[in-house]
């Protein structure tokens, strides 16, 4: 426990307690069999066609699309459902009204609904005789087999992301300067807009980069409503779907490798986010 | 305190009343367009032509395989990654050592990660043109395109949920408690039956739970593993894909009713467990 022994022998227990050895060793042994052999495996997969050839797969016109719609799709999506989702945090956390309980385990549906079922369901539900789509329609909007289809479905997946970080934040935000706001003049509007939401921004940004970060990569929910045309309305993760499906697997490992980085730059730019936000308070 | 005024004294704290009306109505309808009507549509067009058609798709040799099949992936993938959880929350939670930031962003992993592309990244290692491809099929081992494929691309979109609920949660409450019964003569082992389990138990419920609504679900990784063979590697998100795209409609949303059934269940028991139990899981305070 204390600092020295820890420098002097890193590795030597350095608590009462046993099982380091057996708990460390199950646990990496799980981690490189079920995750880093097969990710150095996707790492090395695409370099065999050389980099001309990974770049010219990367510039090719449909893979570029694909990687349009999902990382514009998702962006969308998530611009929805940061509107939405900071609404229903507040509703949430701020309103007292029968069923409340009810709607805030409601709002984790998107997690607990398998992909497959949300998709079926989703594209029955906006096709042209669908029960939302015919409405739509007759208002001229077609959404199942088109782009709009894959947002519907991108924001549908993503708003517990922003509901659940928002939440424990909007509870712990502090009261006083709220109250303070209020007896120096500034009306419910000018406190919400000047003390509250700026107190949220860096939740928000990370719900929402949450949220962007699952869309990137979604497949189920999308390719039963996004009727899939190449160049279109195909997603980046169907489209290494197919070429998997031609043994195509270098190119599919190429995209792969890219959306790969695409998440880990996300992730290390929520790090950074919050490391911002903690200095700020 | 404002009912004794005679009109009603709004705090500094409270929306006015239009505002709230415009907000709660916004929540609620959004929910109710976004998330809850796509669930009510399931059953209704499970529905559709009667309970007893529903049943007999449901009941239909293919459907049942897919059942069978996706039951026998939860019960291999839940224990493993149970053990890996309780390891590695162990490991993490209650010792130093350097690279611990590593492990939990590893940990962390799958939640980034595309579910296709978690898929494929087994059909490198193990698929016929993968790397070792050759020497799997020379000994007649299949592991891509049946139960071994299925069963690790389960476990891997589904293993962080028991670590990523224990971890904090055993973090919180420290190691004192385990040094006072190892130092009282209790066993390593006796020590973690007698003393940790019961600390974490329903946090274990909770990560379990979630772990296995993920692992009875999983449809994108699944299915670049399982080669879609028909009463055979068809999981029942497999089996809800196949018959949707043969135009089965309404066995297509019977088999997914199960799932949403499953998924409503899963949401009523994690609501009682933050609601019950709040103070010992961690996710509670989480999400």
């Amino acid at each position: 426990m204390s600092a020295q022994a820890t420098v002097l022998h890193p590795f030597k227990r350095n608590s009462v307690l046993p099982g380091f050895g057996l708990s460390l060793g199950i646990a990496l042994f799980y981690l490189s069999f079920v995750v880093l052999i097969p990710l150095i495996a996707l790492l090395i997969r695409p370099w065999e066609i050389g980099f001309a050839g990974f770049w010219h797969l990367l510039t090719d016109a449909r893979v570029l699309a694909s990687l349009k719609l999902s990382f514009g799709a998702a962006l969308i999506g998530a611009g929805i459902n940061a509107v939405f989702g900071l609404i229903v945090a507040w509703v949430l956390t701020r309103y007292a009204f029968p069923g409340k309980r009810l709607l805030d385990a409601l709002v984790d549906l998107p997690f607990a609904l398998p992909t497959a079922v949300a998709g079926i369901a989703l594209s029955a539900l906006y096709a042209p005789q669908g029960w939302l789509g015919k409405p739509l329609a007759e208002l001229g909007l077609k959404v199942s087999y088109t782009p709009l289809g894959v947002v519907v479905a991108l924001t549908f997946i993503g708003l517990p992301f922003v509901v659940r970080t928002l939440q424990p934040v909007l509870a712990d935000l502090s009261q006083e300067a709220e109250e303070a706001a209020a007896t120096l003049g500034a009306s419910r509007l000018q406190t919400m807009a000047r003390v509250i939401f700026p107190a949220l921004t860096p939740a928000l940004i990370t719900g929402a980069t949450l949220a962007f970060a699952r869309a990137v990569g979604e497949y189920g929910s999308v390719i039963f409503i996004a009727g899939n045309l190449p160049a279109v309305s195909e997603i980046a993760p169907l489209l290494i779907v197919i070429k998997l499906e031609q043994y195509d697997y270098a190119g599919a490992a190429a995209i792969g490798v890219v959306m790969l980085a695409a998440s880990f730059a996300i992730v290390l730019a929520l790090n950074l986010l919050q490391n911002w936000a903690a200095k700020r308070q | 305190m404002s009912a004794k005024r005679p009109y009603r004294y709004r705090g500094p704290r409270e929306d006015a009343p239009l505002l709230r009306l415009i907000l709660s109505a916004l929540a609620i309808g959004f929910i109710g367009l976004f998330l809850v009507l796509p669930v009510v549509l399931v059953f209704a067009e499970a529905l559709n032509s009667g309970l007893a058609f529903a049943l007999d798709a449901i009941d239909e040799p293919d459907a049942r395989s897919a059942i069978r099949l996706s039951l026998i992936a939860a019960a291999i993938t839940l224990p493993l990654n149970i053990v890996f959880g309780v390891a590695a929350s162990w490991a993490i939670a209650k010792f130093d050592f350097p690279g611990k930031s590593f492990l939990t962003t590893l940990i962390d992993l799958p939640y980034a990660i595309s579910p296709v592309v978690a898929g494929m990244i087994y059909l490198l290692v193990f698929g016929l043109q993968g790397w070792f491809g050759e020497y799997l099929r020379d000994a007649d081992v299949q592991i891509v395109f049946a139960l071994p494929g299925i069963v690790l691309a389960t476990l891997f979109v589904s293993f962080p949920f028991v670590a990523r609920e224990l971890i904090p949660l055993m973090q919180d409450q420290g190691r004192t408690e385990e040094e006072a019964a190892i130092s009282l003569g209790a066993s390593g082992f006796q020590t973690f039956l007698r003393v940790t389990l019961p600390n974490i138990k329903w946090g274990l419920m909770y990560g379990v739970l979630l772990c296995n609504a993920r692992a009875m679900g999983e449809f994108g990784a699944v299915s670049v593993v399982s080669g879609h063979i028909r009463g055979l590697t068809n999981t029942m998100p497999l089996h809800v894909e196949v018959l949707y795209n043969d135009y089965q409609s309404v066995g297509a949303f019977a088999v997914a009713s199960l799932l949403a059934l499953l998924a409503l269940v899963t949401l009523a028991l994690k609501a009682l467990l933050e609601w019950r139990y709040a103070d010992e899981i961690a996710a509670a305070h989480r999400h």
